[in-house]
């Protein structure tokens, strides 16, 4: 994956799978550790134990019995490789968290990329599920919360164009705040 | 700024317009693929960009969806249109800047753009 915008994408397509009906993602900065934590938490069916590890072997999963595939190992590499984890922990009927540590400073380490561009697609093409999406840097952060924006639309889908335009603004406009209108090397 | 009373006005404007859309029940689908393999290839762009297209030229009728793996990973970015009553399209190696012609040709004109499918990809 070029971007670990991407690997978000394809995990929390994994949620989207596992039936959740409200998925978190977390994306925190923390610059003066050189430090990237992404997350990925969902209310899905999760997994056993034993699939737990499963999923992060590349070789071991089949296709027919598969629950993510290439996904999870591809991004615990892109966290290994940096020096960082992913760590995955999961229960049956409770759902599954997704939690990965990046080093920004190693010379491994793959940009963040278009997370907005992430946000978005997920949001507007999953009208049926909730997101929580939180996006930090140091002790700043912006949430959003689409089951708060669901209850002003009334009825009105999330993928309305307009109001996905409106989605797309906001979460501009507030990641500028946050990143206070300088880009953040690496990101 | 973006404000919530901005998104009031969308959610007003959109319920008197909304009526417009029911009952249309001949509509395309556009399907593309967003399993591990398609996101890879570049799949986000393409979903993005059939989106804008479709939002663009305000087509009514028209669906735009994700699904997983299609099975030909080698060719993703893989992209299905479903047209009530005529067999399924699919395209290949799609990328964001083909994808105003596919809406131009075959969405909008019903000519299928056959550069990009499957099967002039394969013959090669």
């Amino acid at each position: 994956m070029r971007e670990l915008s991407l690997n978000v994408l394809d995990v929390a397509q994994n949620s989207i799978s596992a039936g959740a009906s409200l998925i978190e993602i977390e994306i925190l900065r923390d610059t003066a550790e050189h430090k990237l934590f992404i997350g990925i938490y969902d209310n899905g069916c999760g997994m056993t134990e034993e699939q737990t590890r499963q999923v992060m072997d590349p070789f071991f999963t089949t296709r027919t019995t598969r629950k993510v595939g290439m996904g999870i190992p591809l991004f615990k590499l892109a966290a290994e490789q940096t020096g960082g984890s992913l760590e995955i922990e999961s229960e049956v009927g409770k759902g599954t968290r997704v939690k990965t540590v990046f080093n920004t400073d190693s010379i491994d380490f793959t940009p963040l990329g278009d997370i907005n561009s992430t946000i978005i697609t997920l949001i507007t093409m999953n009208t049926d599920r909730d997101f929580i999406y939180t996006f930090g840097i140091d002790n700043k952060k912006f949430i959003l919360s689409t089951s708060e924006l669901k209850s002003i639309l009334g009825g009105v889908p999330l993928s309305e164009p307009e109001v996905a335009a409106w989605i797309k603004d906001y979460i501009e406009e507030q990641t500028e705040n946050i990143c206070g209108g300088v880009i953040i090397e690496n990101t | 700024m973006k404000t919530l009373e901005e998104l009031m006005a969308i959610r007003d404007k959109a319920k008197a317009n909304m009526t417009d859309r029911d009952g249309n029940g001949d509509s395309i689908r556009i399907v593309v693929g967003m399993a591990t393999c398609g996101i890879a290839a570049g799949a986000r762009p393409v979903l993005n960009a059939f989106v804008e297209e479709v939002a663009k030229r305000n087509l009514k009728n028209v669906t735009v969806a994700q699904t997983g793996c299609i099975g030909m990973c080698q060719y993703e970015p893989i992209v299905e249109v479903f047209e009530p009553g005529k067999e399924k399209v699919t395209y290949v190696k799609m990328n964001a800047e083909k994808v105003p012609k596919v809406v131009a040709d075959h969405i909008v004109n019903g000519n299928p753009v056959f550069d990009y499918t499957v099967g002039a990809i394969v013959k090669d």
